[in-house]
Parts: C-alpha cells; sequence; structure tokens
C-alpha cells in the first residue's frame, strides 16, 4: 500500500516538475529576437513577395504569435483559449511546423516511436553490458580480467561516437553485410509496420545502439565496480561466507543487491544522457529519429516543433527517474520504510 | 576429554612480511569455552577466521594444522577443498561477529537470512525450516518470532540484532560456535544479557565456544579455558580458574592492572557548602521532532533529555553514565550550546571563579566564540575526528586560527607544548593522522581541545573505542591534565568501572531522565535505583568470584514498568528526584 501512495505522490511531483518545465522551454525557445514567421516576412519584404506576407501574416495570427508571450504559452499548453479556443498541447495539438509546412504531429509521428526504440535498445545494450562485465570486475579484481575489462571501457569512454559509428559501418559492411545507415531500408519508408519492416528495423538497430551505448556502459561498468568493491569489504559479506555460501551465489545474493541502487538510480540520469548524446550520433547516422529534426528546428527558430521536441525529452527524463524511483523503493526496504526510521 | 577443535603452530602473514601470528597454538574441548584474549593486534582474530578459513584476501597461513573432530571424524580444516569447506562452515562451526549493525545484509529479511542457513545445508524444507527458525528465535529470546522473521535489520536494535545473529549461529545447531567480540559493541546490561544467551544456548546444545574478546570481566563470566594472545604470540594459557586467579604472564598481569573496576571501599562523601560551579544546568530539557512514516501524518515528539539539573564544579569531573539513547550525548551538546533546549531550562557558564555567569543558551554570535574559547569537546572516535589530509601541526593550529590568536610561530609554539603535555613529542607536527595508533590519536584530540586554553573539557566517551591497557593511559592523561591547568570535565560513558576512576559526581541516566545521582562512593557502595543495580551488576569484573547475576540486570535494564513500586514510571510520569543522604539522590517515591 505504501508504495502505492508514493508510486501517486511521485506521478503529481512529476506532473508539477512538467509544467515548469514546459515554462522554461517556451521561455528559451523565444530569447533569441524574433520568431519563424518574423523572420520570413522580412525576407519576403526584401525580396518584395508581397503574396507570401500575406499568408505569413494570417499564420501569425493563426498562431496567437502577434500576443504577449506569457499569452503564447498559456494557448500552447492550452491553458488558455488562443484564436481556435482550447487548442493546446493538453488538448492534444502540438502546433504547426512552419518550416516543413505540416502539422508537428504528423512530421514528428514516427520518429518519435524509432527515437523510443533507440534509445530503449541502447539503454538495455548499456545495462546488458555493464551488469556482467562490472560484476566479473569486481570479483576478480586486480586480475587480467579486471584490467582487460577496464581497458575496453576507457576506449570505448574515450572513443568519439561518430568515429566509432564510422569504423563499424565500414568493418560491418565490409564483413557482416550489415547496411548502412538509417533505420530501415529505404522501401520501408511510410510503409504500414509490417513482419518484413520490422526485421528491416532490428537489423539497421544494431550499429546504432552499440554506437550510442558503448560509452554510457563503460561508464556504468566502472561505477558498477566501485561500488561492489565497496561492499565486498562490508561485515555482512563476511556473515555470508561464514554461512557457508559459496563465493558466486553470495555474490549475488548480498553484495550485488546492494551495489545495484547506484545502479538503478541511473536510470534516471542515463535516458536524457543517451538522448541528446544520440542527437549528434543520429545526424552522422541519418537515423530518422527526432535528434535531426530538433537541430534543424532549433536552427531555423521553428519554435512549435522545437518546443514539442523539447518537452517530448524532458517526459522521458521525468518517466526515467519515475522508474528509476519506483525501482529503489522496490529494492530497498530502507527508502520504502524511511519514514519509520527516526 | 576430547578436543573439538585443536590448532597447532599457526602462522600467517601477510605478503612477505613478518608473520603477524606466529606459532599458535589453541585447542577447546566439546561443550566448554575458551577464551582468546588479547589487545587489537594481537591476532586473535586472524587466527579465529583461519579456522574457518575466511581470512581477507591478502593474508596467508604459512604454517600450521587446524584439526576440527567433530561428529563425522577428524578433519584437517586447512586442507579440506573449498566445497567441503562450505559445508563446514555456518552448519558444523557458525561465528558471530563483532558489528551486529553492518553484520546483517540490510536489504533482506531477517527469517529469509536466517533460514538460508538450512537451506544451504540442505537441513529443511521451507515449511519445516521456517519453524525451526522461529523456534530458534524464540529461544534466544524474541517475545514475537514471526515479526522478527519479516523485520528488516534497520527495523531492530543492536541488542536484538545481536540475538538474531545469534540465532542465525545456533539454528542449525552447530558443535563450534566463534564469537568474535560478540558484545563489544552492546550496552552493558545487554552484554550481559547476551552473554548469558550464549552460555544458556551453549548448555541446551552442548557446543564448544571460543570467545574473543579483550574484555577479562567478560572472560571470567565465560571461560573455562584461557588463551592470553599479545602481539600474535600466546602468552598464557591454561585453566580460566589458574589464569584468573594467579597469572603467571607480565602480560596478563599487565591487562588485569589496566582493567578499570568498580570499588569496593567506601569512602566518606565530603559535600562542601558553597560550591564554585564552573557549569550549572536547572531544569533543562530538549524535544525532537520526528518525521512521521507519511509527509502529511503528524511529527513525533521524541523527548531526549526531561527536565536534567546538572552542576559541574571547577577543577572536578562530572560524569553522566548512561546506555545508549539515554540522553546523554544531548545532555553535552546543550552543555556547549551546540543546541538550544527546550523553553524554561537554564545552562549558565562561569568561565572563572567570582566571574559574571553567562547564559549558555542565549549567546549572540560573539558570545558564542568566547564561550568557545572557555569550552571545548573531545570526542568518542579518534579515527574519524582528526581530517586524514590534514597533518598535526594543521590540525592543532585551526583553533588558533578561527579566533586569530598569535603569529603563526607562536600558534606552532603553543602546538609543540601541547603536545608535550599530552606525552607526545613536538617532531610529531607534520605528519598525518594515519601515521598514529589509536591511542596516540586520542592524545591528538585531546591536544587539540587545549590548544584555546579552555577551562571546560566535554569528553564524550573518550575510551570506548580503545584497548583497555591504553584506555588506562589516556584516563591517566585527562586526570593528570586536568589536575594541573585546573580544568572542569563533564565526562560522558556508558562504562561505570571508567567513571568509577574519574567522577567526582555521577549522575545515572536512563531515558533522558536522571535517575540517581550522587558521588561514586555512594552509588557504587550502595546503589538504590534498580537500573543502577543493573548497570553495576551487568559490569563484567576479572573476578570468577563474582558472575553477573542477570536477575538484577533483567530487572533493572527493563522497562521501567517493571521496576518495583517505589521506582516505577506511571505512564510517562516519573517519580521525583529525592534526596536519599547527603549528595545522594534517586528518582523514587519516598
Amino acid at each position: 500500500m505504501a508504495i502505492l501512495r508514493f508510486a501517486v505522490m511521485r506521478l503529481l511531483t512529476m506532473l508539477a516538475t512538467l509544467v515548469v518545465v514546459s515554462a522554461l522551454v517556451f521561455v528559451i525557445i523565444n530569447l533569441p529576437p524574433g520568431d519563424y514567421l518574423s523572420n520570413q516576412i522580412d525576407e519576403l519584404r526584401a525580396t518584395g513577395q508581397e503574396a507570401g506576407i500575406a499568408k505569413a501574416e494570417f499564420l501569425r495570427k493563426e498562431y496567437a504569435l502577434d500576443r504577449p508571450i506569457w499569452e503564447q504559452y498559456l494557448i500552447w499548453v492550452g491553458f488558455a483559449p488562443g484564436p481556435q479556443g482550447f487548442s493546446g498541447m493538453l488538448q492534444g495539438d502540438f502546433g504547426w511546423s512552419f518550416e516543413f509546412d505540416r502539422p508537428v504531429a504528423d512530421l514528428v509521428g514516427e520518429a518519435l516511436w524509432l527515437t523510443i526504440l533507440v534509445n530503449l535498445a541502447a539503454v538495455l545494450f548499456v545495462y546488458a553490458v555493464a551488469l556482467p562485465l562490472g560484476v566479473l570486475a569486481a570479483a576478480r579484481s586486480k586480475t587480467w580480467v579486471d584490467y582487460t575489462t577496464a581497458f575496453v571501457g576507457y576506449l570505448g569512454l574515450a572513443t568519439p561516437n561518430f568515429l566509432l559509428a564510422l569504423i563499424l559501418f565500414y568493418y560491418g559492411h565490409k564483413y557482416l553485410d550489415l547496411p548502412i545507415g538509417g533505420l530501415m531500408a529505404p522501401r520501408f519508408e511510410g510503409e504500414p509496420m509490417s513482419f518484413e519492416k520490422m526485421r528491416s528495423i532490428l537489423i539497421h538497430l544494431i550499429i546504432p545502439t552499440f554506437v550510442i551505448g558503448t560509452s554510457g556502459a563503460a561508464a556504468m561498468q566502472q561505477r558498477l565496480r566501485a561500488n561492489l568493491l565497496d561492499e565486498l569489504s562490508k561485515p555482512y559479506v563476511e556473515t555470508a561466507r561464514a554461512k557457508g555460501m559459496r563465493e558466486s551465489r553470495m555474490l549475488v545474493k548480498y553484495p550485488l543487491r546492494v551495489a545495484f541502487n547506484p545502479f538503478v538510480a541511473d536510470i534516471g540520469t542515463l535516458l536524457p544522457a543517451l538522448i541528446s548524446g544520440s542527437v549528434l550520433v543520429s545526424v552522422v547516422l541519418g537515423l530518422q529519429t527526432i535528434g535531426p529534426v530538433l537541430l534543424q528546428a532549433l536552427k531555423s527558430q521553428d519554435q512549435f516543433l522545437a518546443g514539442f521536441v523539447l518537452m517530448f525529452v524532458a517526459l522521458l527524463t521525468l518517466i526515467g527517474t519515475l522508474v528509476s524511483d519506483l525501482l529503489l523503493a522496490l529494492l530497498d526496504p530502507r527508502i520504502r520504510f524511511g519514514g519509520r526510521e527516526t | 576429554m576430547t578436543e573439538l577443535l585443536k590448532v597447532e603452530g599457526l602462522s600467517i602473514g601477510f605478503g612477505s612480511d613478518a608473520p603477524v601470528v606466529d606459532d599458535v597454538s589453541f585447542s577447546v574441548a566439546a561443550g566448554e569455552t575458551l577464551a582468546l584474549v588479547g589487545e587489537s593486534g594481537s591476532g586473535k582474530t586472524l587466527s579465529c577466521r583461519a579456522a574457518l578459513r575466511i581470512l581477507p584476501g591478502a593474508a596467508q597461513v604459512r604454517a600450521g594444522r587446524v584439526m576440527f573432530h567433530g561428529r563425522d571424524g577428524p578433519r584437517d580444516l586447512l586442507g579440506l577443498s573449498e566445497r567441503r569447506m562450505c559445508d563446514i562452515r555456518g552448519d558444523r562451526i557458525t561465528m558471530i561477529f563483532q558489528e551486529p549493525m553492518r553484520s546483517l545484509s540490510p536489504l533482506h529479511r531477517i527469517g529469509n537470512q536466517v533460514v538460508e542457513v538450512l537451506r544451504l545445508h540442505g537441513k529443511a524444507s521451507s515449511g519445516r525450516g521456517r519453524r525451526r527458525v522461529l523456534d530458534t528465535f524464540a529461544r534466544v529470546g524474541f517475545a514475537d518470532p514471526e515479526r522478527i522473521w519479516r523485520a528488516y535489520p534497520f527495523e531492530l536494535s543492536g541488542g536484538m540484532r545481536q540475538r538474531a545473529m545469534i540465532a542465525m549461529a545456533i539454528v542449525s545447531e552447530p558443535e563450534l560456535l566463534i564469537a568474535d567480540e560478540p558484545t563489544t559493541a552492546l550496552d552493558v546490561t545487554t552484554q550481559a544479557q547476551v552473554l548469558g544467551l550464549i552460555k544458556q544456548v551453549q548448555k541446551d546444545i552442548g557446543m564448544g565456544v571460543i570467545l574473543v574478546t579483550h574484555d577479562l570481566g567478560v572472560v571470567a563470566n565465560m571461560a573455562d579455558t584461557v588463551t592470553v594472545m599479545n602481539r600474535g604470540h600466546v602468552v598464557e594459557a591454561g585453566r580460566a580458574h589458574d589464569v584468573l586467579g594467579d597469572p603467571a604472564h607480565g602480560y596478563t598481569r599487565h591487562l588485569f592492572a589496566a582493567a578499570p573496576a568498580i570499588p569496593e571501599v567506601c569512602e566518606l562523601p565530603h559535600e562542601a557548602d558553597d560550591r564554585d560551579l564552573i557549569l550549572e544546568m536547572t531544569d533543562v530539557s530538549k524535544s525532537y521532532f520526528v518525521r512521521g512514516a507519511a509527509p502529511w501524518s503528524p511529527k513525533l515528539c521524541v523527548q531526549a533529555v526531561r527536565g536534567v539539573s546538572l552542576a559541574v564544579e571547577r577543577g572536578r569531573t562530572l560524569a553522566v553514565v548512561g546506555e545508549s539513547g539515554s540522553g546523554k550525548t544531548t545532555c553535552a551538546r546543550l552543555a556547549l550550546g551546540a543546541e538550544p533546549p527546550d523553553r524554561g531550562g537554564q545552562i549558565r557558564f562561569r568561565h572563572a571563579s567570582g566571574s559574571d555567569p553567562i547564559d549558555v543558551t542565549a549567546l549572540s554570535r560573539d558570545e558564542k566564540m568566547a564561550f568557545k574559547r572557555h569550552a571545548q569537546m573531545v570526542f568518542q572516535d579518534p579515527y574519524s575526528t582528526l581530517n586524514p589530509r590534514m597533518r598535526v601541526k594543521e590540525a592543532l593550529t585551526e583553533p588558533l586560527e578561527i579566533h586569530r590568536i598569535g603569529t603563526g610561530a607562536e600558534r606552532l609554539d603553543r602546538a609543540a607544548e601541547v603536545l608535550r603535555w599530552v606525552g607526545l613529542s613536538p617532531n610529531m607536527l607534520p605528519r598525518f593522522p594515519h601515521a598514529f595508533s589509536g591511542g596516540q590519536r586520542q592524545r591528538l584530540s585531546i591536544a587539540r581541545a587545549l590548544m584555546l586554553d579552555p577551562d571546560f573539557l566535554v569528553c564524550d566517551e573518550p575510551t570506548s573505542a580503545l584497548d583497555v591497557s591504553v584506555q588506562d593511559q589516556i584516563l591517566t592523561l585527562l586526570e593528570d591534565i586536568r589536575d594541573r591547568l585546573n580544568l572542569s570535565y563533564l565526562f560522558i560513558s556508558h562504562d561505570l568501572a571508567v567513571v568509577a576512576r574519574i567522577a567526582d559526581e555521577v549522575a545515572v541516566m536512563r531515558q533522558g531522565l536522571v535517575v540517581e545521582q550522587g558521588v561514586p562512593e555512594a552509588l557504587f557502595h550502595d546503589p538504590q535505583h534498580p537500573y543502577t543495580r543493573a548497570l553495576i551488576a551487568a559490569q563484567p569484573e576479572p573476578d570468577l568470584a563474582r558472575p553477573i547475576d542477570l536477575g538484577i540486570v533483567a530487572q533493572g535494564a527493563g522497562a521501567p514498568d517493571g521496576w518495583p513500586e517505589a521506582y516505577r514510571f506511571t505512564g510517562n510520569i516519573a517519580p521525583p528526584l529525592s534526596v536519599v543522604a547527603p549528595g545522594h539522590r534517586v528518582r523514587c517515591h519516598v
């Protein structure tokens, strides 16, 4: 029961945080002078295309860009009625992309899911690699196993992602016949989901996952190793040994369980780091995620598009922290019963 | 008599250094208790761990034989395969460790951790295992075994955790129990009960016990045979009766001399009429508010100190004695103005005799700085109170820098002088704390407290982390500088024997209240309050003729509503503190 109440509390604070984040995002996007449309109007004026100006002026009215910024914000979120009544993000209207001249929702639709897919795969990769390597390095500390994993880890940390991507593409294509670039074969783009398309996506995912996840995995493996080494010198480990537990079983049941806390807590910070880190990688690898879209939108002050993408990243981050907080409470009774201790 | 475990010629070393355990032999018979006695660094713990083969990774056994004559015939423990050894560990030979707070995994329920022993050794299916564990919980004195089964370690007190550890160690009915300082981290009354419990269980199961300890009082109460170790060698061994009654080796005699004891002689208490008080606390209380289980549930009020009145006479020592949670440390913090007391209490401080008293509870910033020059503190743990990255000279001159006293050269001179006072040499100034032993570190923290030339020192358990012979030296030092510099002490301790030696007046605290107060002679010779009697009875003494009386301990250390009529608390209301003799007050209905 306590855990449910905890979850509800955390959900409420998460919503409050989201509101604050939306305000920040909106302010930051609007910090540079002018907006996409006023820039465009200036440009059209300079080249004398009066017809376009009328349309741009219409759009400015339509999207309330001529109003004070706080009103724009309220309309954008959906707290206040705009020219079309209540029609903000809360109502499911994410606005219009001026750059691409399409609704934001249409534009990012598939990219959203691919972003989640790529990053989820990367997170799974990070954990799948860091967990066994970290445990192994701690259990066999100061042996060649430890030094080898550390060396490979630091190599992963130190190699720039795009360089790693290029190398992997070259060799992957040469020896394993892995595809280069993109997240699916070109013929599936815009097609409905099918078994073939899924297969194509999975094969295309291999290298991006590796590239995005490597440095995170290396860092996390080192952290897990350090935590585990700390725990291994604690008296309760000795108690477990004195019980007659075999080393490997003891390792998994006791110290690993305690060393797991920071590991789980990292989910919260891992997601945003991966997403912002993967923007550049996506551009280099030509992945159809929202990374390149965000970059383009920010450059051209396409504010609704940029705002939506940033809000989406913020939401993912908050969900990540929520998940890690709940997992921590489930894993660690000291957190669960925190209030009971005096 | 059959020998259950026999260790012969054991040598253990680290790396290529000289062995830290050198040619050690001892043995324990079935059903008997062997006490391995020695100070820290004597190698007693390593020798025991070598028998179970759970030595730290860097330590290697260089020579020796460990024979275990269990029910399944004789076995050479050092020669067994790791697999066979795992069968013996936790099943035939079990172990209890020193720190009950940290020896249980914080994330697993107690029941899970205990029943695991049975599962590992294939002794019980889950249903039968659970019943057996619950029976064991009842046997070690848990009133509600079901609750303990579900509890996490952090929900239990230190004594209860040690009971859980004992339950874990005996649930498989081992033939040998190795207890490594099992009661060192516990309060005296809890220690008495845990020792009694080990004895009882030993009688029930008929197991052998190896008790590792530094406390001769514990030895006298528990042991059949004694092996005394010093610096990795066995210096004396024999029946407890012989070793304790007539120690042959100089080191054993030295240990006896250093062990503090409650005095038997009775001197006439002296009571001056007008006392020159340096600190006077009148009716001081302190409550803390603790967050409830959820953000919206009301805060809980914990009364750490309730209406305490204490007075420290100039040049003398007032000791506050109590177990953990009795409020004695809170008293010390209040006396130093580190925390404000609840409304209504008064704390007055006169730095020189005849000077105007200052009110410690209401000091301005500047007054507080001035007050700190007169009142300083010596802390319990000499290992964590010195910054490992500061040299001795920096640690010592820092107080002078903060108070802007003297030039750099003068500060250094002062540091060298104070170091000499505490028995250290000025050429230690450039060293880092890690180069010093526990006793030397405590000397350093005393030196640091003396740097500002204070009149009043609060000593919070200054010797409880130290070996007995070092404890003896530190107490002598404290007495010496008190008389030389005319200091006054507020001495906080849980150890009545230490207090008996250094204090001019003693206040015994229980649950935030002073239950008995008086000069040590009156208190120890004629203790009135059941709790004081329990504390005295629980104090293990290195004397076979004076075993711990568990009856007195259980009654006095129990809940205050189990005390005899005259002393009993009704609900939260305690009887008043009444004068029973000049200078001797007891909380009772007269």
